[in-house]
C-alpha cells in the first residue's frame, strides 16, 4: 500500500450507484448503518436507469392489473418464474414509488387528475436518490471503480477501488458489501451501458461467489442504426420493412424477425401506427427517444429510417449472481441486488425491461441494505479489528511496459459476443469456438498491461463473456433468451436454472429442482 | 459522441466534468473544460442537462464523428434542445410532472 493511498471503514459499502446501490445505501442508513456508496461514473447519471427513462410497476396485490403483471411475467417466464417472489418484488416496488411520492418527487398525473406513478426519468429519479443519500449522511463517491473485493474468513469484508483521476487506491473495510454494478452488456454501445462491464460479477466471483442463468443474457434492444438509444418501446406502433421497402411479416416476436433480416441486409422502421394522441405522449415522455431523431432531421412518425439491434445483455436479460431469496450471495456478508442479481425468479428466460427490471432493482436493493445491517450486527463489536485479504487470485497489472492496445482486446470480445449470428442464434459451433478463444485471451497474460482499471474492465467483459458462453453450450435447447439453432424446440427436462462460475477455470452445473424450491 | 464545448457559452462551472458518467472532460484552470476522451462518451445526453448555459452539443450519431459547427448549431436552435424538452433548468432537475407516457399503456396494446 502506498503512503497516498487513502483508508476508509464502513458498517456496509455498496458498490454501484444506480436505483439497486441507491436503494440499498438508503435502506442500509436507514436502519442505522454507517454506508459507502462507491461508483465508477457519478451517482445520478451512471448505469442504465440514469440514461434511459424507466417504465415501473405501480399495482397493489389482489387487484387486476397487479394479476395481469403476474399472469405475464409466469408466461413469459418459460417455467422459472416464481408467482409470489413476482408479488413481494412488486408489493415493495410500491412501498418505495409511495416513499419517493412522499419525499416530493414529482409525478405526474392523468388527465383526470389521478397521481401516475409507473414512470420514472432517469436522471430526475437518481438525482433526486443522491440528494436523499447525502441527507441520509451516506457517504457517496464518485469516479472511483472497485477493482477488488476483501476477505476474511470466507466473508466479504470490503473492497479496492482506484479513483479514475489520480489513479490513488482506496482500501475500505466493512462489515458487509453489496454489489450493485448493474449486469454487462459486452461493450456494445446500448444506451447507458458503458460503464456496464461485468465487474460485480467478476469480483464477487474471485470470492467464490456462484452466477445463475448466465445463457439468457442474448437480449438485444432495436436502435437507429447510428444512434445508442436502444428504447424499444416506440417500435410496438413501427412497421419494419427491408432496403427494398417490402414490409417484414414473417412471424415470432419482433426483435427475432429483425434479428433474422439483418443477417441478410439493413433494416428500415417507420412508427406509423402511433395515434397523434401516442404520439404527443411519447414526445412529452420519453425526450431522449426523439431529441436524437429532432438532430438528425427525421420525423420517425413519417419517415423510414435505418435500425439495427445491440446487446443489453444481462441489461435487459436475467442472468447474474445468484441470490437467495431476498438479496444474499452464496457468499457470507455479500449481497447483490438490480441487474447484479440473477433475475429468473421474476421473469425467468426473458427479458425483464419494460418495467420487471425496475421493480427489481428497487425490492433487492432494498432487501439487500436490510439485510447487510442485519449481517454487519451479527459480527458483534470487533470486526473491525479482523484481518482481511484481497480476493482477487490473479497478480496485479504490470504499471509499465509497452502499453498494450486494450481496444484491441476488447474487440475481440466484441467480436465473439456481439455478432447476431454468435451472440442472438448461437450453436454448438460458434459456442465453442468461442469458449476457446475466450479461455485463450484470459490465460494470456501479454495485454494486461498499462491503465490497470481498462485491465480490470476487459477481465470482467472476458470473465461474464464465458459464463455466458458455457451457460448457453450446456443447455441444449431453445428457451426464451436462449435461441440454439442446432436445438431449436424448448426441452421439458431441462426446465432447470444453471449455475457457473469460476475464473481461471469455469464450472457449469444444472440446478437440481428439489434444490431450486428449498432456497425460495 | 459529445463534439462541442462552446468557449462562448461557458461560465467554466466544471459541472460536466463531475457528472459525466464515462470521465470524458478535463477541467482546465481558468479555461473551459476540455474533451480529453472522446472515444469514452457513451452519447448519453446527460451532460447537457448538467450544464448551466447549454454550452455543449452531443450529436446523436454514437459511431462516427458529425463534424458541426458551433455556427450551424446555433442556427439550427439545438443548443439545449434536450435540456428544454426535459424541463431542466439552471442544472436542476424539472419538468417530470410533466410526463405523458401514461398514454404508451392506455389502450392495453403492452403491459407493464
Ligand atoms: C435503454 C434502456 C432502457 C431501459 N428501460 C427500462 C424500463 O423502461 N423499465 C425497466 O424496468 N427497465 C428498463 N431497463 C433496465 C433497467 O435500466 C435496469 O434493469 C436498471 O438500471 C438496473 O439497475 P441497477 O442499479 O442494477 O444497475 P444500473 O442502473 O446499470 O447501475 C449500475 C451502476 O454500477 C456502476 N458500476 C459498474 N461497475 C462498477 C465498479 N466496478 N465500481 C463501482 N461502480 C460500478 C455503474 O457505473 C452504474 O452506475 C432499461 C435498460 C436500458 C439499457
Ligand atoms: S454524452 Fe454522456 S458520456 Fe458523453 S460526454 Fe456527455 S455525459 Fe459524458
Ligand atoms: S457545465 Fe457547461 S458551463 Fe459548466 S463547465 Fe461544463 S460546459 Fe462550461
Amino acid at each position: 500500500m502506498n503512503t497516498s493511498d487513502v483508508r476508509l471503514d464502513t458498517d456496509v459499502l455498496v458498490v454501484g450507484g444506480g436505483p439497486a446501490g441507491c436503494w440499498a445505501a438508503w435502506n442500509a442508513a436507514a436502519n442505522g448503518a454507517s454506508v459507502v456508496l462507491i461508483e465508477k461514473g457519478y451517482v445520478g447519471t451512471s448505469g442504465a436507469t440514469a440514461a434511459g427513462n424507466t417504465t415501473t410497476i405501480y399495482t397493489r396485490r389482489g387487484t387486476t392489473e397487479r394479476a395481469a403483471t403476474v399472469a405475464q411475467r409466469v408466461r413469459l417466464g418459460h417455467g422459472f418464474t416464481e408467482p409470489e417472489r413476482v408479488e413481494r418484488v412488486l408489493d415493495r416496488t410500491l412501498h418505495n414509488l409511495d416513499l419517493l411520492a412522499e419525499w416530493g418527487y414529482d409525478f405526474p398525473t392523468y388527465e383526470d387528475g389521478r397521481p401516475y406513478r409507473g414512470m420514472l426519468r432517469g436522471p430526475d429519479y437518481l438525482r433526486f436518490m443522491r440528494q436523499k443519500l447525502i441527507k441520509a449522511r451516506v457517504k457517496v463517491i464518485d469516479h472511483c471503480p472497485v477493482e477488488e473485493l476483501l476477505v476474511s474468513e470466507g466473508m466479504a469484508a470490503g473492497a479496492i477501488a482506484r479513483s479514475r483521476r489520480t489513479g490513488e487506491a482506496l482500501y475500505i473495510s466493512a462489515g458487509a458489501v453489496v454489489i450493485a454494478t448493474g449486469g454487462c452488456a459486452f461493450m456494445s454501445g446500448a444506451l447507458g451501458t458503458n460503464n456496464l462491464t461485468g465487474d460485480g460479477y467478476l469480483i464477487a466471483a474471485e470470492a467464490g461467489a456462484v452466477l445463475s442463468g448466465m445463457e439468457f443474457s442474448a437480449q438485444y434492444g432495436i436502435s437507429p442504426a447510428y444512434s445508442s438509444v436502444t428504447k424499444g418501446v416506440v417500435y410496438f406502433w413501427g412497421t419494419f420493412s427491408d432496403e427494398a421497402g417490402n414490409v417484414l411479416t414473417a412471424p415470432g416476436d419482433r426483435q427475432s424477425v429483425v434479428a433474422s433480416e439483418l443477417i441478410k441486409g439493413p433494416v428500415y422502421a417507420i412508427l406509423d401506427k402511433a395515434s397523434p394522441r401516442l404520439q404527443e405522449g411519447f414526445r412529452k415522455g420519453q425526450p431522449n427517444i426523439f431529441v436524437p431523431f429532432d438532430r438528425m432531421g427525421i420525423d420517425p412518425f413519417t419517415q423510414r429510417f435505418p435500425i439495427t439491434l445491440r446487446h443489453e445483455g444481462t441489461v435487459r436479460g436475467t442472468g447474474g449472481l445468484k441470490i437467495d431469496n431476498r438479496a444474499g450471495t452464496t457468499v457470507p456478508g455479500l449481497f447483490a441486488a438490480g441487474d447484479a442479481a440473477t433475475r429468473q425468479a421474476m421473469f425467468g428466460a426473458s427479458t425483464g425491461g419494460g418495467g420487471p427490471n425496475s421493480s427489481w432493482a428497487m425490492a433487492t436493493g432494498s432487501w439487500a441494505g436490510e439485510d447487510a445491517v442485519r449481517f454487519v450486527r451479527s459480527l458483534g463489536k470487533n470486526w473491525r479489528s479482523r484481518s482481511v485479504r484481497t480476493a482477487a487470485e490473479r497478480p496485479p497489472t504490470r504499471p509499465s511496459g509497452a502499453s498494450t492496445d486494450i481496444e484491441a482486446v476488447l474487440d475481440i470480445v466484441k467480436q465473439q459476443m456481439l455478432p447476431l449470428d454468435k451472440g442472438y442464434f448461437r450453436n454448438q459451433k460458434s459456442l465453442s469456438d468461442t469458449e476457446h478463444l475466450l479461455s485463450d485471451l484470459w490465460h494470456d497474460e501479454s495485454w494486461r498491461t498499462g491503465r490497470a482499471s481498462k485491465v480490470r474492465e476487459a477481465e470482467a467483459l472476458i470473465a461474464t463473456s464465458r459464463w455466458a458462453t458455457a451457460s448457453a453450450l450446456l443447455r441444449k435447447e431453445s428457451r426464451g433468451l436462449q435461441r440454439r439453432t442446432d436445438f431449436p424446440d424448448a426441452n421439458p427436462v431441462l426446465s432447470r436454472t444453471i449455475d457457473t462460475g469460476g475464473t481461471d477455470l469455469i464450472w457449469t452445473s444444472f440446478h437440481n429442482r428439489a434444490q431450486a424450491s428449498a432456497a425460495s | 459522441m459529445i463534439e462541442i464545448v462552446s468557449v462562448d457559452r461557458c461560465i467554466k462551472c466544471d459541472l460536466c466534468v463531475d457528472a459525466c458518467p464515462d470521465n470524458v472532460f478535463d477541467a482546465v484552470p481558468n479555461a473551459a473544460p476540455v474533451i480529453a476522451r472522446q472515444d469514452d462518451c457513451q452519447t448519453c445526453f446527460l451532460c447537457e442537462l448538467f450544464c448551466p448555459t447549454d454550452a455543449l452539443y452531443v450529436s446523436p450519431l454514437s459511431e462516427t464523428i458529425e463534424g458541426s459547427t458551433e455556427q450551424d448549431l446555433l442556427a439550427r436552435g439545438i443548443f439545449g434542445s434536450f435540456r428544454r424538452e426535459m424541463g431542466w433548468q439552471n442544472a436542476k432537475p424539472r419538468g417530470t410532472a410533466g410526463d405523458l407516457s401514461y398514454r404508451i399503456f392506455e389502450t392495453g396494446t403492452i403491459t407493464p
